[in-house]
């Protein structure tokens, strides 16, 4: 009887779609359209969800058993050390092409694990993440084509850089709660992004800055990708260890605190008003150092780097992984980086399907891969 | 004594107005949306995006029968509320799809979701009707004459009232009638309200339906004055009502049409007299001074 109600849904829901979309696709479009719906739907319903269930098979047991591994909040040290085992080793065997997108998945691993001490641990929504990375991006460029500056020197520069411009928008966000918190740092991307793209006589306006410097050591360049591949792992290690050690300090209970009752922790006696803004200055500086990374590995920044859409990018790299998970932030980062790339082939129709995974996603599981919180 | 208003600052304040009325017909979706589910609807944008198409694939139509040059005002009227209900059609899936089953989930998670509903709208229209901009048939008699000196023409002046009589009949609507009555009580306490029987999904499901034919006719409208469109306008015309529902106080309705007109009227004048460039930074250096003097917007009471 429930299995006839659903059908029932199935059947009126493709036909709802398929009506929508005959101003768009035409008839013969929107035929195709809710057939393929009733096919899709009717397919999950019958065969996904038994798989899901661990029903299908031993297969499905067994992964759903490494599943709940993964999911346990302390992840253990071995699967840590496999991954950074894993990850030292692999690059041998990759061409330049694929060095590059693994380059690309360890930075945008270091920017969610960033933005996770802000929204995955504190529980604060913020928008504007890339308006910091943009920042340590455009403060190295700066800094490195006109006055010459190393990048090793940039590194912290940029990282206390961005950060104090998240210690400014902090303390004016700091009586903002929840939502207002959001839409602040939602302007504070659009403006970072218009001042970028305005200010011609400083960041050269949309054309961007070009020739930065690559990072040296001695008189040693790093020029190939697999050398800036092994410069990303440093920094993801790095930035793994120190996030891993405050979310399990005193300061990460804080911030956990401060995401599951803010008035509970106020009672506390949390000081919810520096410790939120500390959460912002950290996953600022986090940005801060990424944004450096990427200044060097492209010798080119512009201000189409560091939109809105960035943000919701890695937002959405967090929030996919499960929020709070320092391993959900890396593999959110690693999954989506690698699904477009893998959707490649499908060129015209993969920003289309990456929506639609999205929503599937939500669906499927709202609180993210390896999410545990249920608030 | 008589100030000497110049053309060019009247020119501007129409212009302002005319844009604003725009905005705030979008801006009542969002905050229509926050009131009730406490949510941004990041993909109330798209709805807007899709209306202005609707506007500009249905008087194709209508001018392929010939019915725009016999009937001009006639067609207008029903291309406006094919468009409108087709949007209604796109809100109500886009409800049930993507909102509806992550009701109880964390906050942030409808937002991901909004984000997807938003990225797959945009591409879809891209795919479906071309990336190229799409231009508005030329069904007008395209006339510039202004009503005497006043520097307003008829499509503005249309854009204006018309604004201005939804936004008359939605403060009927949720004033007066009885569905109205029950969406402000699901706006206060939705357990409250569940309990004194008020069908609570039929008053979500409504307040889409009511928010996307809001912003149908503002794409509509966009159509008309612009007489161009593309896939993308959606987002920044999103950000800004959004901007305005917040400006107003977000939930608060008047709030949102207020804040609509003042961000178009601050745009446009903006723009004519102190930078162009930084057009679209004006709404959010606003909206920070005022998030940070008074955070809960114009027109609502401090709690």
């Amino acid at each position: 009887m429930q299995m006839l109600s659903s059908f029932k849904t199935i059947l009126i829901g493709s036909l709802w779609c398929g009506l929508l979309v005959i101003p768009f696709m035409g008839v013969q479009g929107a035929l195709l359209v809710a057939a393929v719906l009733v096919m899709g739907a009717i397919g999950y319903q019958t065969i996904f969800r038994q798989w899901a269930l661990g029903r299908f098979s031993k297969m499905g047991l067994l992964l759903s058993g490494v599943y709940s591994r993964l999911r346990t909040p302390v992840l253990g040290r071995r699967f840590w050390g496999i991954g950074v085992v894993a990850l030292l080793v692999v690059p041998i065997f990759l061409n330049n092409y694929y060095l590059d997108i693994l380059t690309l998945a360890l930075l945008y691993a270091l920017l969610a694990v960033g933005l996770n001490i802000t929204v995955g641990l504190t529980g604060l929504l913020d928008l504007g993440y890339a308006g910091f990375y943009g920042i340590g991006a455009y403060a190295y460029a700066l800094l490195s084509t006109k006055w010459g500056l190393s990048f090793w020197l940039g590194v912290p520069f940029g990282a206390v850089i961005a950060a104090s411009f998240g210690l400014l928008l902090g303390v004016i966000t700091l009586r903002l709660r929840g939502d207002y918190l959001a839409i602040v740092t939602l302007g504070f991307v659009q403006i970072v992004y218009l001042v970028l793209n305005n200010w011609d006589s400083l960041t050269n306006g949309p054309n961007g800055i070009l020739q930065i410097k690559q990072p040296e050591i001695g008189s040693f360049l790093l020029e190939q990708p697999i050398h800036f591949y092994y410069l990303a792992l440093f920094f993801l290690i790095v930035a793994l260890f120190v996030v891993y050690r405050i979310a399990y300090s005193q300061m990460g209970r804080a911030f956990c605190a401060i995401r599951e009752d803010p008035i509970a922790a106020e009672a506390m006696g949390i000081d919810t008003t520096r410790m939120k803004i500390l959460a912002f200055v950290l996953g600022a500086g986090v940005a801060g150092v990424a944004g450096v990374f990427f200044a060097a590995k492209y010798t080119f920044v512009s201000p189409e780097s560091f939109t809105f859409f960035e943000s919701v990018r890695i937002l959405t790299m967090v929030v996919l992984g499960g929020m709070g998970s320092l391993f959900g932030a890396v593999l959110g980062a690693f999954l989506l980086t690698f699904l477009p790339e893998m959707l490649r082939g499908l060129d015209l129709y993969r920003m289309l399907i990456f929506g639609a995974t999205l929503v599937l996603m939500m669906m499927v599981r709202p609180q993210g891969l390896l999410g545990t919180s249920h608030k | 004594m008589t100030l000497p208003l110049d053309a060019m600052l009247l020119q501007q304040l129409v212009n302002g107005l005319t844009l604003g009325s725009i905005y705030a017909l979008i801006a009542l979706g969002y905050t229509m949306v926050y009131g009730i589910l406490e949510m941004i609807n990041f993909a109330h944008g798209e709805i807007y995006m899709i209306g202005s198409y609707l506007c500009i694939i249905f008087l194709g139509i209508f001018t392929y029968f010939g019915l725009t040059q016999s009937h001009l005002l006639l067609s207008l009227f029903l291309v406006a509320i094919l468009s409108a209900v087709t949007c209604a059609g796109y809100g109500i899936a886009m409800e049930r799809i993507a909102y509806r089953p992550i009701r109880s989930a964390h906050r942030l998670s409808p937002l991901i979701s909004a984000l997807g509903v938003s990225i797959f709208l945009q591409n879809y229209v891209m795919l479906t009707q071309g990336s190229s901009d799409k231009v508005f048939p030329h069904v007008f008699p395209i006339s510039s004459n202004s009503f005497g000196a006043f520097p307003i023409t008829p499509i503005q002046l249309f854009i204006i009232v018309s604004a201005i009589l939804l936004m008359a009949g939605l403060h009927f609507f949720v004033q007066k009638t009885s569905l109205g009555k029950a969406m402000r009580a699901v706006a206060q306490d939705k357990m409250m309200a569940s309990l004194c029987g008020i069908p609570i999904d039929r008053v979500i499901v409504v307040t889409f339906v009511i928010g996307s034919m809001l912003a149908a006719m503002a794409g509509v409208m966009v159509s008309i004055y612009y007489g161009v469109t593309s896939f993308y306008i959606g987002y920044v015309a999103g950000m800004k009502a959004f901007t305005a529902a917040v400006i107003g106080g977000i939930g608060n309705i008047p709030g949102a049409m207020l804040g609509g007109i003042l961000l178009g009227m601050i745009e446009s004048l903006g723009a004519a007299y102190v930078s162009s460039e930084f057009k679209d930074g004006f709404a959010f250096i606003i909206l920070i001074f005022i998030l940070i003097f008074r955070p809960s917007g114009l027109l609502t009471k401090n709690a």
